[in-house]
């Protein structure tokens, strides 16, 4: 599915910027996208590395066990295919309250690191299991209490009430994260 | 809130050390294994990222979009849906720079407090970069066959889109 996505992007996108005549554009489109997605890679690899290392800490000392029981009734609840002390669930749980706190940087770590655990787990390796578009669909439902570069943007345009936007917003994520996983648990009812 | 998401980090990652040192463990140790994980992490993502950037960008830098919205103008405007959203609506699930510096460009023109730049701030926290985050969760593992991720995702995605709509007519 990805494959045809990007397969679709590309050509599209060249397509109709050689039809539009838009020569010097695509090109150095191609030419900088390089740098764009080093870029990219560059301000997310030491935050990776950095909680990684922290969250190891959690992993050898108990912490993430402990934090994993502690939400476990709710998050079973959505992932039945995990068993019960696994510390993908602690990976989970991580993720989605660094998200919720609006750090997304601090939440991919965790996120793949939950993957990595759920890999583990993992029947056959090169297809999705049900516990991981579970957790993707939570993941990009994206539960945020405090969107903070919006709210930043916001004041930076001079709005009179610039967190009046916060309660909406949570309405609509809820909406959203609540149809997605209504979804998730039809589909996989009916496959059994 | 914002005091709050202030001192997450910090207090976090005092729990996290402290535990740590009370459970006796070698605390530096265990943060230098986790690291190295972490440095294989970023390395297993690296090729998907580039992929998707150099896709997304050309898509982006080609204008199509515009194109695309033009042909279903007389639609979205018998639905009374703003076209000047709709850009970002698309966008979102593809690229989170993108559809927030259309956004800024929402603000400049129409100002944070009109109803298109509520509606684009509520769209803009309310759903996530679904295809970016699916591409790069599933290649750092190795998942080839992605199953119905892409469609659940992306179904969340639409209901939260007509959800910040809605909420934008009946609350302000």
């Amino acid at each position: 599915m990805v494959n045809y996505i990007w397969i679709f992007l590309i050509l599209i996108g060249l397509f109709f910027a050689l039809l539009t005549g838009n020569f010097d554009t695509i090109n150095n489109s191609i030419l900088t996208n390089g740098k764009k997605g080093l870029d990219i890679i560059i301000s997310i690899f030491p935050v990776i590395v950095l909680w990684t290392g922290i969250m190891k800490i959690a992993e050898d000392s108990g912490l993430l066990k402990k934090f994993a029981k502690f939400v476990e009734p709710l998050l079973s609840r959505l992932f039945p295919s995990i068993p019960k002390d696994n510390p993908a669930l602690g990976y989970i749980a991580s993720n989605i309250a660094a998200n919720m706190m609006g750090l997304g940087s601090a939440a991919t770590p965790f996120g793949l690191k939950a993957m990595k655990e759920l890999q583990d787990i993992n029947s056959k390796k090169d297809t999705a299991s049900e516990a991981m578009i579970t957790f993707l669909v939570l993941n990009t439902a994206g539960v945020t209490l405090v969107p903070t570069t919006v709210l930043a943007l916001r004041i930076a345009h001079n709005s009179a009430n610039p967190s009046e936007i916060i309660i909406p917003g949570i309405i609509a994520t809820f909406c959203s994260s609540f149809a997605g996983l209504l979804l998730d648990y039809i589909i996989r009812r009916r496959k059994r | 809130m914002n005091w709050l998401s202030k001192i997450v980090i910090p207090v976090f990652v005092i729990v996290v050390v402290f535990y740590g040192f009370k459970k006796k463990i070698n605390v530096y140790d265990s943060f230098l294994e986790g690291a190295k994980e972490g440095l294989k992490i970023t390395l297993s993502i690296f090729p998907a990222i580039m992929a998707m950037v150099f896709a997304i960008n050309i898509f982006l830098d080609s204008n199509f979009i515009y194109f695309f919205l033009n042909i279903f103008r007389g639609i979205l405007n018998s639905l009374n849906i703003p076209i000047e959203i709709m850009p970002m609506a698309l966008l979102r699930p593809v690229s989170g720079t993108a559809s927030l510096a259309i956004m800024n460009e929402i603000f400049r023109q129409y100002g944070p407090d009109s109803f298109l730049g509520r509606l684009a701030s509520i769209l803009q926290g309310c759903t996530d970069t679904t295809i970016y985050v699916l591409a790069l969760y599933f290649s750092s593992i190795g998942i080839k066959k992605i199953r119905y991720s892409l469609k659940v995702g992306l179904f969340a995605d639409l209901i939260g889109i007509i959800a910040a709509f809605i909420l934008t007519m009946l609350l302000f």
